[in-house]
């Protein structure tokens, strides 16, 4: 209950932050993650101030900054509460959009060796996946990949940027 | 009687060169930290023989496709040098500053000429072309103290192998020397890592154990990682993002293709061939469990499934008979090392130190398990195949992935830079002694030696 409320505020917030502004409140949405070039589609809508609903951007708009990824603790995989959060947000707009298809993709931090990471990143990303799933995101519309320690997001060698790197990155199949 | 001279001084050489094994091979002393920490290995800096290598002699100079035999003497002839002081064991001097040498000298060598330059061993030889255009390459090594021969070898080549024929020499001087077996005449792949640290580019490479003949496989446009060469240098097995996901192929050498080792809509990773190039062993990530699995390199037969433990079994590494694997896994809560029958039975941990243990490769020689050892940094080291006898040999943030020179003696890892992500691939001896940094044209990662030529 508490959830579904404070998701729905959320919803309100970033919708309302959306209406408000067009194109350049849109460029400060949150920067994709490195290691989602290039599979990302290519709006061809960008730049109109338009966000095509359903969209990677839609995806992004609607899950707030940084809402379409969850954090791991050192060598661990679970999904917290606030990991949850994340993701029933995420599972609130697949319901919306029931044709789109996405790909989690698990990352470890650089403080591991490289094979063992890419099998720590796979279990990220299906721990996100099986969480998804409890919450009604049909199996078949989720793939998943590991980069392991390939793809960090932060590039310092510091507690604080291997936090922002063990992660899993929900990122929509256009 | 000269001989037994020679070898009182080979034995009191090899004597020399064993003493540091020897020390380290005692069991941990009791006063060993409470905490169990590996001793790093303390190194002997002396260096045991100093070697004259001058240019080769080219008896009747000819143009060959790899230049004329003149330029060729003095080329193998810094390749000899350059092996025999890499491998830190020799000190080496020449071609370069010293003096040219007749082709009558090679067999019979002015010895009190070398006797007053402190040069304890001569390498001389020749180079010519033969009617077939291959080139003849002969090579003696003398004891110059004892005015004897110690060997003589002759490489027939083409000229293009010259400096196999280069590498030979030297592995044969280095064998004769040392009583070890040799590891000059071999190759690495690795990855080669151009770009910055969120955005690396990383593409398959081949190069001589010197670094020598580097060759690009991959251009780059999709990650490549964990490469093995074939025992046969035939084919090397990679990983690749080609299709978007972490998946095996086996790329043929000669034919430029390359093929999955297995079909699965599941992440495959951690390639690696047995000892006699027949079987290969990967890792499978199936709903985020990983397990070790093996298939017939031929790519026909249906995947064995070795491990199902639940949690992440990956790696592994086939011990010099075949028979056993060494391999990772956390099921006791991380990363250990474990060993199993190469069916999959009788898994045991081998691995009770402090920290936590990954990337085990047993050595070609079947007597020790290199590995990397994280305990905030992470280190090289090596244990027996029963997990006694845990020594550490490098010492820096992040050294990863021992891979082992075809003789045994040698560990090739490579080294991460704390901040930039900038790598390296170095070279430690099995004491710790003589670590150094491979020249590689861009950086370097993933390395893996394969066996000595065929």
């Amino acid at each position: 209950m508490n959830n579904s409320i404070k998701m729905a505020a959320i919803l309100l917030a970033s919708t309302a932050l959306i209406a408000g502004c067009g194109k350049k409140k849109v460029e400060q949405l949150p920067p994709v993650a490195e290691g989602t070039e290039g599979e990302m589609a290519t709006d061809p809508n960008a730049g109109t101030g338009q966000i095509v609903p359903g969209s990677q951007e839609d995806f992004l708009a609607s899950v707030g900054q940084y809402g379409d990824r969850i954090y791991f603790d050192t060598d661990r995989f679970n999904v917290d509460t606030e990991d949850q959060t994340t993701l029933q947000q995420q599972a609130q707009w697949l319901a919306r959009y029931p044709n789109t298809r996405i790909t989690v993709e698990g990352h470890a931090d650089e403080r591991g060796t490289r094979d063992y990471n890419l099998a720590l990143g796979e279990r990220r990303a299906n721990s996100a996946k099986n969480y998804l799933t409890s919450v009604g995101v049909d199996a078949s519309r989720i793939q998943t990949v590991s980069y392991g320690k390939e793809r960090p997001q932060a590039m310092g060698s510091d507690e604080q940027s291997w936090a922002q790197n063990r992660r899993a990155v929900t990122v929509t199949v256009q | 009687m000269k001989p037994q001279i020679l070898a009182g001084k080979l034995l009191a050489l090899l004597a020399l060169l064993l003493m540091p094994l020897a020390v380290q091979a005692q069991p941990a002393t009791p006063a060993a930290p409470a905490e169990d920490e590996p001793e790093l290995v303390e190194f002997d800096t002396a260096k045991t023989r100093s070697i004259a290598v001058p240019a080769l002699v080219a008896p009747a100079p000819a143009d060959t496709p790899a230049g004329n035999t003149t330029a060729l003497g003095r080329q193998i002839a810094e390749v000899i040098s350059s092996d025999l002081r890499a491998s830190g064991v020799f000190e080496t001097s020449g071609p370069n500053g010293l003096r040219a040498i007749t082709l009558a000298e090679v067999t019979t060598p002015q010895f009190d000429y070398w006797r007053g330059r402190n040069v304890e061993q001569l390498i001389e030889g020749f180079v010519r072309v033969g009617g077939d255009g291959n080139l003849t390459v002969g090579c003696y090594l003398y004891d110059v103290g004892n005015g004897n021969e110690v060997t003589r070898l002759g490489f027939n080549v083409p000229p293009r192998d010259w400096r196999r024929a280069a590498h030979k020499c030297a592995d044969a001087i280095y064998s004769k020397l040392t009583g070890e077996l040799p590891f000059f005449d071999s190759r690495i792949a690795y990855i080669a890592e151009t770009g910055p640290k969120g955005k690396r580019v990383k593409r398959l490479a081949i190069m001589d154990s010197d670094g020598a003949n580097h060759r690009f496989i991959t251009n780059g446009q999709s990650a490549a990682l964990t490469p093995r060469f074939s025992p046969n240098y035939k084919s090397i097995l990679y990983l690749s993002y080609v299709d978007g996901n972490p998946r095996i192929y086996v790329y043929d050498i000669d034919a430029g293709r390359q093929r999955l080792i297995t079909q699965s809509r599941n992440a495959t990773f951690a390639p690696r061939w047995s000892p006699d190039g027949q079987t290969i062993l990967y890792s499978m990530a199936v709903a985020g469990n990983t397990d070790i699995y093996k298939i017939s390199a031929t790519g026909s037969g249906t995947p064995v499934k070795l491990t199902s433990s639940p949690g992440i079994d990956v790696g592994g590494s086939f011990s010099p008979d075949g028979r056993q694997i060494v391999f990772e896994s956390d099921r006791g809560g991380n990363q250990q090392i474990y060993v199993m029958n190469a069916d999959g039975s009788n898994q045991r941990r081998i691995s009770f130190g402090q920290g936590r243990y990954a990337t085990p490769e047993w050595s070609p020689r079947a007597d020790l398990i290199a590995f990397t050892r994280i305990a905030g940094d992470f280190r090289v080291g090596t244990m027996r195949p029963d997990g006694s006898g845990e020594r550490l040999l490098t010492n820096s943030w992040q050294d990863e992935a021992p891979t082992w020179a075809p003789n045994g003696r040698v560990i090739q890892f490579f080294r991460t830079a704390k901040g930039t992500g900038k790598t390296s691939i170095w070279q430690v001896d099995l004491t710790g002694a003589n670590e150094r940094k491979l020249p590689t044209p861009v950086d370097g990662s993933d390395p893996a030696w394969g066996p000595i030529l065929p």
